[in-house]
């Protein structure tokens, strides 16, 4: 599966159109999942429990798409776009969509 | 007077350990973005260098979370009582931001240009649900690896 940002898949031609396909996962915001968050308060810097929470969701919510993506028929996804949204309190989306297409 | 003794504590504590995190991060940025400057990326969906023959591109993705230290959230939180710009959530989400376009960057190595970057940003309230804890950032675009066409020196 091809996945890019970009309207065209550079180097490829686009020879079918399946519609937008979409992935998100939703997950509890709360830097309490980093032990050293509470200092991190405290002389800031980086919260690496918290980024490698945000790079499996944001794994997950490509994963789907892409599954969706492969149901209907197409090969690549192309103006894929990544966006956050605050569900509640404590809670966050990621929502990524695209293009399911097929190329040559 | 303990509480007192504990802020004060924290205040310092923030200040010259945050303030040392901080420069230390910018110049490890400083240094990666000289070293990663051969792999130029753009915000246009145009190609940037133009490309004799594309071997495959791929969506590049990269991500931080940063807290800001005790000592600024207290500046900031001073600062909004008078209002005027607040310096000290302009170095955290700088710095944050050049980290995720770096670790972009970093995820696609043998690629000759990243285009159409777009970068994410959200915050993090902290647990007391007033001003920003932290921010994350995601940063993504298309990388694309090939052979660059031969150009006179541009």
């Amino acid at each position: 599966m091809f996945i890019t940002n970009t309207e065209t898949l550079p180097g490829k031609t686009i020879i079918d159109c399946f519609g937008v396909v979409s992935g998100s996962t939703v997950r509890a915001k709360h830097v309490g999942r980093d032990i050293m968050a509470g200092l991190k308060n405290v002389f800031g810097g980086e919260l690496r429990g918290y980024t490698e929470l945000l790079n499996e969701s944001r794994d997950q919510a490509l994963q789907r798409m892409t599954e969706q993506a492969a149901q209907l028929g197409a090969n690549a996804i192309v103006n894929v776009r990544f966006s956050t949204s605050s569900v509640a309190a404590g809670a966050a989306e990621i929502y990524v969509y695209g293009t399911a297409v097929r190329v040559e | 007077m303990i509480a007192f003794l504990g802020f004060i504590t924290l205040l310092l504590l923030g200040f010259f350990v945050g303030r040392y995190l901080e420069s230390r991060h910018f110049s490890s940025i400083r240094q990666r973005e000289a070293e990663l400057v051969v792999l130029p990326n753009t915000s246009s969906r145009y190609q940037l260098i133009p490309m004799q023959q594309i071997e495959r591109s791929e969506l590049v993705t990269g991500s931080v979370v940063i807290s800001i230290d005790y000592f600024k959230r207290i500046v900031a939180g001073l600062r909004s009582l008078i209002g005027g710009p607040v310096q000290s959530y302009e170095t955290l989400l700088d710095r944050a931001r050049r980290e995720a376009i770096l670790r972009m960057k970093e995820s696609c190595p043998g690629a000759c240009q990243i285009i159409n970057v777009r970068v994410e940003t959200s915050s993090i309230y902290n647990a007391a649900g007033n001003g920003i804890g932290s921010v994350e950032l995601l940063a993504y675009g298309t990388a694309i690896y090939g052979q660059v066409q031969a150009t006179n020196g541009l």
